[in-house]
């Protein structure tokens, strides 16, 4: 095994990680407004890729509208997840929720595969196939696209936290949501609030990685367990960990697959995952002890 | 919530992930079993319907579902077939029904409707299912229940060994290997990499590719393998890279044969890619796009029709039946469609043999004797010791140019 063989292992790992940590991020959001892993995650991943294959494809838009419109559909999307599922049954346990959102995974995903099929929709890369050589390794420019999106889309988010109202009003809501609402904070607006951007973040994620490895109805499923296990690695609610978390991940699969075997790269994510919970299951920047 | 509350709850989740996991999973054929009435004694054939009735021929495809690509040209076939068969007189001098029923590409599906076709429907005989697995789900029972099987399914298994009642028409992975070292043997091509798919029909490739490689001459530098759902093989790539292969062998179906092809570009790879006949539809090169270019692999040679030589013995057939689809539905016909047509042939051809009143042990021995029938997957000679009945001339090399199959001359 030369270096450049471990160097190309490291560059296309962080291109994967890239695409964790996004989802791993659309976890937190999702959790910190309301105690519940959002199981349909991964589903909001394939839409974004899947709308936005479809609107190029099919109604000939320029990339950017098609990327708009995918983001506003997975969007809306999530907001109805929010209003015709979590709603209703926000009085019930955690547990409840989450099942839900596993329901809410499958039926999104049979609609997708009654809608587009079980084939897969390419999408073009967005600057050309052609690859870049860094010191000996290959990377695509949709690699570098996915992790400027990774960059831009945590940027946004922390600036939303750290200055908007809305997100001031979520952070509240997420350390005490009985004292937030006694400060008049409405938690049900602040729960539809984190799942639109849960969504929209998924959705980014979706579009950027489709034309790596093509959007197909079935890809939520795995790429939201991906992400589930970022988000645990870097500390669940923990934005900055989510995205630690998928990176760490994204190479670690990458390393695995290169240098044990490609059989077990599936694998290798959910034993960090058993290994982290067993060992330090507030993840890698999570506070021990209680919540951020 | 405290450290260990948050530890609990993460753990719980994790089952839950699992259960998702395990939701996208096909039902095992054996899970409704128990649900089912318990299997009548097999009908007694149809010897006993009377002369001038309809002669009944089932047909399980996978309709709907993720094979639906395969199984949706076979019934469409099957019912293009079935009005020509009946506008030409029928079979035998009967009309003829088709039953077509839809196993989503399920096991548990597949077997039940097998059961209807033969206790309610009284079939002579059974032509599919469209998969390799609901063919072998449902093996046992016809040969438990003594009724002929055609099926429109690759594997190996399948015709090996040897099953009294059950045929099948698809080109094997076998004589697809075969072609494909005789190309290399050809072209100079001495040590290759292999990529095989971690799914059933990856590992009889790979089971072909090792055990035919030392009679060819062929060494296998690189060994990997990748699972159908895998998004980047950059890893198992760039193993393959620091070695001295020539060529890249790669097996299996799905998107992942396309990814490995945008994959090989993206690291500069240089050597040729050879794929299985698995991925030999537009499918294929609609999904890697430019990638695709360069690509050689065996494929049916309905694909490149219009190339063939005028000597090629399967013209006529290929011709007609292209002829036929186009006109009924406006579309091209491919090679799946084609599985239906032949065995649909061989059926009616038995038929016809043994007699309008023949009954299905009767057709079964007359579909063993099947000699030379020219269809469109090849030209079938079914005996004793073999209902697979291809050689590998069922087979064309073909290479993407420009995103469309170029015939190869050899």
């Amino acid at each position: 095994m030369t270096a450049v063989q471990v160097w190309q292992f490291f560059l296309s790992g962080l291109t994967t990680g890239g695409t964790y940590a996004l989802i791993a991020l659309g976890f937190s959001l999702v959790y910190n407004a309301t105690g519940v892993i959002n199981f349909a995650q991964g589903e909001f991943v394939m839409l974004g890729g899947m709308i936005t294959a479809t609107a190029i494809a099919a109604w000939g838009l320029p990339l950017w509208l098609a990327a708009l419109i995918a983001v506003a559909i997975t969007t809306v999307v999530g907001l109805v997840l929010d209003r015709a599922a979590i709603r209703p049954a926000r009085h019930s346990s955690v547990v409840v929720l989450i099942i839900i959102t596993v329901g809410a995974s499958i039926f999104i995903r049979g609609l997708a595969s009654i809608i587009w099929g079980p084939n897969e929709r390419p999408l073009p890369a967005f600057s050309g196939e052609a690859p870049i050589v860094i010191f000996g390794a290959t990377i695509t420019a949709q690699s570098l696209w996915v992790l400027g999106a990774t960059l831009v889309t945590a940027l946004i988010m922390w600036a939303i936290f750290e200055y908007t109202i809305v997100g001031k009003a979520m952070r509240a809501c997420a350390i005490n949501p009985h004292a937030a609402q006694l400060c008049g904070i409405e938690l049900s607006r602040m729960v539809s609030w984190s799942f639109a951007l849960a969504a929209a973040v998924g959705a980014i994620a979706g579009i950027v990685l489709a034309p790596i490895t093509m959007a197909q109805y079935n890809v939520g499923t795995m790429l939201g367990l991906k992400g589930f296990c970022a988000a645990i690695l870097g500390g669940l609610g923990n934005g900055l960990g989510g995205i630690l978390g998928g990176l760490v991940l994204g190479v670690l699969e990458a390393l695995g697959a290169g240098l044990v075997s490609s059989q077990y790269k599936d694998a290798i994510a959910f034993i960090v995952l058993i290994i982290v919970l067993l060992i330090r299951p507030s993840g890698l920047l999570g506070r021990e002890g209680g919540d951020p | 919530m405290t450290r260990n509350g948050r530890g609990a709850a993460a753990i719980a989740l994790f089952a839950v992930a699992m259960l998702v996991l395990l939701a996208g999973c096909p039902p095992q054929n054996g899970v409704d079993e128990g649900a089912m009435a318990p299997p009548m004694d097999p009908a007694p054939g149809a010897e006993g319907a009377a002369e001038g009735s309809a002669i009944k021929i089932g047909a399980l495809f996978a309709v709907t579902g993720d094979a639906s690509s395969l199984g949706e040209p076979e019934a469409d076939t099957a019912k293009m077939l079935e009005k020509q068969f009946n506008e030409a007189g029928g079979i035998a001098g009967r009309q003829v029904e088709i039953a077509i029923r839809d196993t989503k590409g399920l096991e548990s599906e597949a077997l039940n409707a097998a059961k209807e076709l033969v206790e309610k429907e009284n079939v002579v005989a059974i032509v599919g299912p469209s998969r390799s697995g609901t063919t072998m789900a449902i093996v046992d029972y016809v040969e438990a229940s003594e009724v002929p099987l055609i099926s429109c399914a690759a594997a190996r298994a399948i015709t090996d060994p040897v099953k009294n009642w059950v045929f099948a028409v698809p080109p094997g992975d076998r004589d697809a290997v075969q072609r494909i070292y005789k190309y290399m043997n050809a072209q100079s091509i001495a040590k290759i990499a292999i990529l095989t798919s971690s799914s059933g029909y990856g590992a009889e490739g790979l089971k072909q590719l090792s055990e035919q490689a030392p009679g060819a001459g062929i060494e296998i530098v690189a060994e990997e393998s990748f699972n159908e759902s895998d998004t980047d093989m950059i890893a198992q790539l760039t193993r393959i890279k620091g070695t001295d292969a020539q060529a890249v062998v790669c097996w299996g179906v799905g998107k992942a044969p396309a990814l490995i092809a945008k994959n090989m570009r993206q690291l500069a790879m240089e050597v040729p890619l050879f794929q299985s006949s698995g991925v030999a539809n537009r499918r294929f090169i609609d999904a890697a796009g430019d990638a695709a270019n360069g690509v050689v692999m065996p494929a049916a040679k309905l694909i490149v029709l219009d190339q063939l030589s005028s000597d090629e013995p399967q013209m006529a057939a290929l011709k007609e039946y292209q002829d036929m689809f186009v006109a009924e539905y406006g579309r091209e016909p491919d090679h799946y469609g084609g599985h239906a047509w032949d065995a649909l042939h061989i059926v009616k051809q038995a038929i016809e043999r043994a007699g309008a009143g023949a009954d299905r042990a009767a057709i079964r021995d007359e579909i063993e004797k099947t000699s030379v029938f020219v269809g469109i997957g090849g030209v079938f000679t079914y005996g004793q010791e073999d209902h697979y009945g291809l050689s590998p001339d069922a087979f064309a090399m073909v290479r993407i140019e420009d995103r469309d199959w170029v015939l190869i001359e050899e």
